[in-house]
């Protein structure tokens, strides 16, 4: 088995799979916490259909680094959608559903009008799960990758104590001088990035999995901010080598498969914290 | 001058009015109270002053060097708070983030700040403590200390013996007085008059026939007798 794996590293394009998988999975932990508990999940899963609707585009658009258009229309509907979740005229929520089920619509549609290729069921299923994506990246698209991870990690070190004060209360932080709009917007821009970045590694239906599970698993066993988000970017990293790691010996579709063992540990941490907290409890 | 002055306001959302012609004043070293009915407008009242929500009309005036951030808040608390993965220590300190402006990182000096208010709240052994595991009671004190850390001058307070057991609530009013005697201006939302009163030097009250004065003018009010009438006989 270790033989297999060594030889398939050999391959330039499974060393670069492994390098940006591992980055989008640090990236895409790190605002996990903030996400389920400023229950701005909704926003990531809304985003992630934009991005989809925006792929679609750039695909008929024959875009050949489709990132440079699906980046810009993401960051801009996730500055859309926080600022009309907070103007009530449309209420948060449905705003986002609309745009969400929309963008997912539009985009099957335009793929159905104007995709020249033969395989059209194929494209969509691999715009939607990821499922090969990231191991056809070109050097152009890693390089991108590197650089949109690493200002992700660095704005995140950067606002961590402001994202905690606006996480945990904005009305607080609001009132005392921290001005919680710009974090916000930060917060969703920072977001929409991670989901562009991440789509390439599961597909725009399974981002959301990526984000939060292992957010949740850490928040069953730790109990302050830093070790959970430590923990959420540790357990994520793992969990997508694995992931990749075993998509590639056995074949399996890379996406689900991560996604199956964010899912695993999750119910081990579960566990994990269930016999903690029996334990503290008696 | 008075650290603040309320002229005049109306408050409400959109098109509809919550309560016109506030208007009172808090100077330093006062305890005022705020009472009235539920939905009187008490905590729109607040957040206005807060300047969470713009006054549909009317002025708020800081005077003595206050600014307005410079006003610690204790919120009513939100459902998010109740399982939040957070230290103790790192909910105070999150009290110091007004002053920090851009600089990513904290002080040493508000480090020691943030210490000396867990242990002025009594919380500092608790400091290394899960927020969510703690009683109603802690909460509200690690609060009252990250409020203490955005400001050692005045202290907005949203009903926070809500939701308390007596013996909790009993606590909060005596570590609430010592701050007073310490010199911390305190407004406090209650819905609890009768509990409240005995601490307060002003009144504020909220509603049809709105009333401020001190807490003596107040208990020989039309509007104060039949509250605390009221009170007594439930
Ligand atoms: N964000 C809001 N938008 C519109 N109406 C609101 C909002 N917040 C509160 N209200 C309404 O304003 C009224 C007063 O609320 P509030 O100030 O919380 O009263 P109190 O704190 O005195 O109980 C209530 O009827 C409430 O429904
Ligand atoms: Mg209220």
């Amino acid at each position: 088995m270790i033989q297999t794996l060594l030889q398939y590293l050999q391959y330039p394009f499974v060393r670069y799979a492994l390098i940006v998988g591992v980055l989008i999975a640090l990236c895409s932990s790190l605002l996990g916490v903030t996400l389920v508990l400023k229950r701005f999940s909704f926003i990531g899963d809304g985003l992630s259909h934009v991005a989809f609707g925006a792929m679609t585009i750039a695909t008929v658009l024959g875009i050949s680094n489709e990132m440079l258009l699906v980046l810009p229309i993401t960051v801009l509907s996730a500055v859309l959608l926080l600022s009309a979740g907070q103007r009530a005229a449309v209420k948060g929520d449905a705003a986002i559903a609309m745009v969400s089920v929309g963008a997912l619509a539009f985009g099957y549609l335009l793929m159905n009008i104007f995709s020249t290729s033969s395989n059209l069921s194929g494209d969509v299923c691999s715009t939607l799960f990821g499922s090969t994506s990231i191991l056809t990246l070109t050097v152009r698209e890693v390089v991108l990758s590197i650089v949109l991870s690493v200002l992700v990690v660095a704005a995140f070190l950067l606002f961590y104590h402001k994202i905690f004060a606006v996480t945990f209360d904005e009305t607080f932080a609001q009132a005392t001088g921290t001005n919680a709009r710009l974090y916000n917007l930060i917060i969703a821009v920072i977001i929409a990035v991670i989901i562009v970045l991440a789509m390439n590694l599961v597909g725009s239906l399974l981002i959301s999995a990526l984000v939060i599970f292992p957010a949740l698993s850490a928040m069953r066993v730790h109990k302050t901010f830093l070790s959970v988000t430590i923990c959420s970017a540790v357990l994520s990293v793992a969990c997508a080598l694995a992931g990749m790691l075993i998509s590639i010996l056995g074949g399996t579709p890379v996406g689900s498969t991560i996604v199956a063992v964010d899912a695993l540990a999750f119910g081990i941490f579960t566990l994990i914290g269930r016999i903690k907290g029996g334990i503290s409890h008696a | 001058m008075a650290l603040l002055t309320i002229q005049d306001l109306t408050l409400g959302y959109d098109n509809r009015i919550l309560a016109e012609h506030v208007s009172f004043s808090v100077h330093e070293g006062d305890y005022l109270c705020i009472v009235g009915e539920n939905g009187s407008g008490k905590s729109t009242l607040m957040r206005t002053m807060l300047g969470l929500q713009p006054p549909m009309a009317g002025q708020i005036l800081f005077g003595e060097g206050l600014k307005s951030s410079h006003i610690g808040y204790l919120p009513q608390q939100t459902p998010v708070q109740r399982d939040f993965p957070a230290s103790v220590r790192e909910i105070v300190l999150s009290g110091c983030q007004g002053r920090c402006g851009l600089r990513p990182f904290y002080t040493a000096e508000e480090k020691a700040l943030a210490r000396r208010n867990m242990e002025r709240m009594g919380v500092l052994p608790l400091q290394d403590r899960c927020y969510r595991e703690l009683s109603g009671g802690q909460q509200q004190r690690v609060l009252l200390a990250r409020a203490l850390c955005a400001t050692g001058k005045i202290l907005l307070l949203d009903e926070p013996v809500s939701g308390l057991d007596p013996q909790a609530t009993a606590e909060m009013y005596a570590v609430l007085k010592s701050l007073h005697r310490e010199g911390v201006t305190l407004i406090m939302i209650s819905h609890d008059i009768a509990a409240a009163l005995p601490y307060a030097t002003h009144i504020l009250h909220m509603g049809a026939r709105a009333f401020f004065g001190t807490r003596e003018e107040y208990l020989d009010s039309a509007v104060g007798r039949r509250f605390t009438q009221r009170e007594v006989e439930l």
